[in-house]
């Protein structure tokens, strides 16, 4: 008698996707294929798109300090609830995760809520002040696997050769915030012909790429592997395209508002539209579908970023920067119409877990592997309403989505249904 | 209309309405007792959180003489100071009875916020560099003064569009009413993406000057932006002022414009300031008017359109 079995999906396997069914116990897959006998409980999933669970490399979860927005365990639940199984924390808490007792704090309290693993990405620098770097061995030890300042980029490039010189060393990834300080200051949406008909300061293009053709360069001096976070510029997709063909170990994630939202939704000077890097050019959003779609850009990431109604419900450049994402991410992936299943799960499940080096995570189903799974059915036509993350400040509310989070699995237990 | 936010999507027949019942009401102004009952036992609310006192004079003076109340609210002595969020202001200041609100913020968009936490009319009297639709009204009003229409006049609106709320509200307006308008000043002081305004672009002032009927300049917003966009106060008086020499070469019934307050001596020549054709008081005394006829057209009831 098995635990669970799963029947009739079309499922992601290490042999390709295949129309079976899956069984379960003791949290672990235990047979992929057909009459595989009873179960204590059957999901039907009439066709539905089953692989290994989404892993986001890009969530804050805001634990520990500003517990009124999210928590390990809210944040974990908006994760289960849109197909995720792992996560990465980003460390701008307060205080800020730059050494290793508070990489397992935030480990452990994931442990307790038990809803999807959790690995807190680390600060690069002490107190992502981007001066001294931060300890980074004692953040390594405590499974750390990505380094970054996130919210800061590193503005001082010798503080940034160092530091990736020293993470180079220990096999981990510098990951960047790629936006320039300097150019992008008082500004508060892409520079454009919005910003410039609003009277808003904006943000050219320009500051992300010059912070990724210089990342680049000192990734290829110091052999690090580099990640650039949340691209959203077409040349920041061509810089990295450019990078990968000449051999540098760098990859790149987008966010699901940067692939269905503009700047022309910033016309309305709704919070929920605010972020960074900001909206930019539709021309920008279709570059970067179509890096999804050929894969310069790895990985779909949340940049998940709740804040309380007070810091929303403002005036736009009075309005905190960050949306949530994470209950919808897999909607919007595949309402952009540009992945198939295998390329869809590469980009939500396989390419974040192996860019985070979560070693149950992201793996084509098979025998005998951990049983992180979301069921997921890429026809739903809905629109969402609701949340079960503390904060609300989400663009996707009243938009019509295309595809649906039907169950998630965490090691074997159902963490959300829907 | 509920609001006045925008000069961006009012059509030609708004604001000529506007503009006619402004004229009536600048007529009233003249009068032995230049005030009228029509929104008495009305409030009005002034919320300036952005240091101003010539607009709030203007609404404030607007609205006793049609009879309504004032009340008014100063950030600085406001519980602003102590920390409260601008929507727990406006619904305090609602909740005293109050019927209209006049609002000034340096925020974009703000105004647009306050139309959505409120169930009043809300006049925006100016929001960061992005709208000042008050004085585009009281801007058109005086060209049309003096010409009878704005129908094919070219009016050059000169200095620092790029952070101007009164360019950004002028240009809408002036162009939905007929006029052509050319911007005038360095690419610094100019819109990004002047291909997507309703106007033309030039970085010299010379060579248009004998063929434009009004020159709007701007003020030299020395305190905005923070970061140098021009080399010198006196190279931009050189390159793009309003100087007597420049004032010569215009057309005889040209006109000069300015929003106020003005720096003497940069954008306009201290002379030229108190020219005849320098019709900057006018637009003084035709901002009581034209907002007068707002503050008509959103209390006012029969008038609603």
């Amino acid at each position: 008698m098995h635990d669970l079995v799963l029947k009739g999906g079309s499922v992601l396997t290490h042999e390709g996707i295949r129309d079976t069914d899956v069984a379960i116990s003791n949290g672990r897959i235990e047979a992929i294929g057909s009459d595989l006998g009873d179960a204590e409980e059957t999901i039907e999933c009439d066709g539905a798109w089953v692989g290994p669970g989404f892993v986001d490399i890009h969530a804050h979860l805001r634990e520990p300090g500003h517990e009124w927005k999210e928590d390990i365990a809210s944040g974990t639940a908006a994760g289960a609830a849109g197909g995720y199984t792992a996560l990465v924390a980003m460390p701008n808490t307060d205080p800020p995760i730059d050494s290793g007792h508070l990489a397992r704090y935030v480990a452990d309290q994931a442990r307790r809520s038990n809803r999807a693993e959790v690995i807190s990405a680390g600060c690069l620098t002490l107190g992502r002040a981007g001066e001294r770097m931060a300890h980074l061995d004692e953040l390594w030890d405590a499974g750390v696997r990505i380094f970054t300042d996130d919210g800061h980029v590193v503005a001082n490039a010798s503080v940034l050769r160092i530091a990736m010189e020293y993470v180079a060393q220990l096999g981990g990834v510098v990951s960047q915030h790629a936006v320039d300080a300097d150019l992008s200051v008082s500004g508060h949406m892409h520079e454009g012909g919005v910003s410039s008909r609003l009277g808003m300061y904006g943000i050219p293009r320009e500051a992300d790429n010059v912070i990724i053709a210089r990342d680049i360069a000192l990734a290829e001096m110091t052999g690090v592997r580099y990640h650039v976070q949340h691209l959203s510029t077409a040349e920041g997709v061509a810089l990295v395209a450019s990078a990968k063909s000449g051999g540098l170990d760098i990859t790149a994630e987008v966010t699901p508002h940067h692939l269905m939202f503009d700047h022309e939704d910033v016309r309305s000077t709704d919070s929920n539209f605010k972020m960074m890097p900001p909206l930019r050019d539709p021309e920008d959003t279709t570059a970067l579908v179509e890096g999804l779609r050929t894969g310069v850009i790895d990985a779909v990431a949340t940049d998940h970023a709740p804040h309380a109604a007070t810091e929303k419900d403002v005036p736009f450049e009075h309005a905190l920067n960050g949306v949530t994402g994470l209950e919808w991410a897999g909607a919007v992936t595949n309402g952009v119409g540009a992945l198939d299943q295998a390329a869809f799960f590469d980009r939500m499940s396989v390419a974040p877990a192996r860019i985070a080096g979560f070693p149950d995570q992201g793996k084509p189903l098979t025998t005998g592997a951990c049983a992180n799974i979301v069921i997921f059915d890429p026809t739903t036509i809905w629109v969402p309403r609701s949340t079960v993350s503390k904060s609300v400040n989400t663009p996707y509310f009243g938009r019509e989505l295309t595809g649906r989070v039907k169950t998630t699995i965490f090691q074997g237990a159902i963490t959300h249904e829907g | 209309m509920n609001h006045l936010l925008s000069t961006e999507h009012l059509d030609r027949e708004v604001l000529e309405g506007l503009l006619d019942e402004a004229d009536g009401f600048a007529e009233v102004l003249t009068r032995p007792i230049p005030k009228v009952p029509a929104l008495r036992g009305k409030t009005v609310a002034t919320m300036f959180f952005e240091p101003s006192t010539r607009t709030r004079m203007s609404f404030e003076k607007a609205a006793k003489a049609l009879s309504a109340d004032t009340v008014s609210f100063s950030p600085g002595t406001s519980a602003l100071s102590k920390g409260e969020s601008l929507k727990d202001t406006a619904l305090t200041v609602r909740a005293m009875g109050i019927d209209l609100m006049v609002v000034r913020h340096k925020a974009t968009g703000a105004p647009w916020r306050l139309a959505e936490w409120l169930d009043i009319p809300i006049v925006n009297g100016g929001d960061g560099a992005h709208q000042h639709p008050t004085q585009a009204l009281l801007d058109c009003l005086t060209i049309r003064q003096r010409f009878g229409t704005l129908e094919g006049l070219r009016i050059a609106i000169v200095g620092d569009i790029k952070h101007s709320r009164v360019a950004r509200s002028d240009i809408f307006a002036m162009t939905a009413l007929g006029a052509e308008v050319v911007l005038v000043g360095p690419p610094t002081l100019l819109p990004i993406d002047p291909v997507a305004w309703p106007v033309t672009v030039t970085h010299g002032i010379d060579e248009i000057l004998d063929d434009i009927d009004v020159v709007y300049l701007l003020r030299v917003q020395t305190e905005r932006g923070g970061a140098s966009v021009f080399p010198s106060l006196t190279e931009y008086t050189t390159r793009f002022g309003m100087t007597s020499a420049r004032f010569t070469r215009l057309k005889p019934e040209a006109i000069v414009m300015h929003p106020g307050p003005m720096n003497r001596g940069v954008e306009i020549g201290y002379d030229v300031a108190d020219d005849d054709r320098a019709l900057i008081l006018q637009q003084v005394s035709n901002g009581v008017a034209v907002r007068m006829a707002v503050l008509f057209r959103l209390l006012g009831g029969e008038h609603d359109a």
